[in-house]
């Protein structure tokens, strides 16, 4: 249960929050290989915020860069989505078994509770 | 800015439920990912006050969480801190979630709502105030459907 989150996570889930970098991860989720430029595109943002965005996404290990003569291209690196998705299900299992048994608990006290009252006002 | 929210409908009142949750003796019933036991529970049920809880699973291995108290309303709210600890440190340094607790009376028992959400950087915290949508979140749902939580 422990040591699933370190400071990379952090990273990613920081390069998700933004929209147009979610944009650009959708678009290589469909797209094997795009260059910037493609993918700049869509946007109604300059070529260098653009860079910018592709700067956190690479930092966050989400995207790699290649370059190739003068074109650069950009792909998806799937891990680092795969350990945020990890930490989401390590947590949903905790909970989700936890809570079954808390329910279990709980609604056993409650008869032992109804079963004491109906005994003290007997109907 | 992640978190996961689990909705479960209990046959019980809630301040049943909130005992449960919060009492030692409550904690020893329920708290962990199987059926191994609670080995250690504290609970200091104030705001500000302290959690301690210490668990094995059936393969053996043991683990401990502790947190704060961050807000305390009986028998419908509790806010607490979360972290995992290792040998009596933080296992991840400066590394907190956060997790909130709703009981909601209905028909019948309590409505608990849980969400646990992961906080750190301060980018993320602007994040999860400002909400967010997109792909994530999708895929988040998808996940957690495919899993069967409710």
């Amino acid at each position: 249960m422990v040591n699933y989150t370190d400071s990379a996570l952090d990273r990613t889930f920081a390069a998700l929050v933004d929209p147009t970098r979610r944009a650009i991860l959708s678009r290589l989720e469909r797209e094997d290989r795009v260059s910037v430029s493609e993918l700049a595109r869509p946007f109604a943002i300059k070529l260098p915020a653009v860079m910018k965005h592709l700067d956190v996404l690479d930092s966050a290990g989400l995207i790699v860069r290649s370059k190739q003569g003068r074109v650069v291209t950009v792909r998806l690196q799937a891990t680092p989505m795969q350990e945020a998705m990890a930490w989401l299900g390590r947590y949903e299992r905790f909970w989700s078994a936890s809570l079954d048994r808390l329910a279990s608990y709980a609604e056993a006290k409650e008869l032992e509770i109804r079963e004491a009252e109906a005994k003290e006002n007997p109907r | 800015m992640t978190s996961l929210t689990i909705v479960r409908r209990i046959a019980a009142r809630p301040a049943l439920v909130f005992d449960a949750m919060t009492t030692p003796e409550g904690i020893g019933h329920w708290w962990g990912p199987d059926d191994g036991p609670v080995l250690l529970a504290e609970t200091d049920v104030r705001v500000g006050g302290t959690f301690r809880v210490r668990f094995r699973m059936l393969d053996g291995t043991e683990h401990e969480s502790a947190g704060r108290y961050i807000e305390v309303a009986k028998p419908e709210w509790i806010v607490m801190s979360w972290r995992w600890i290792e040998q009596g440190e933080p296992a991840e340094e400066g590394r907190e979630s956060r997790l909130e607790i709703r009981l909601r009376p209905v028909d019948g028992g309590t409505e608990l709502t849980l969400t646990h959400a992961q906080l750190q950087t301060e980018e993320s915290r602007i994040s999860h105030e400002q909400g967010w949508s997109g792909s994530l979140d999708k895929l988040v749902r998808h996940f957690l459907a495919r899993k069967g939580a409710k």
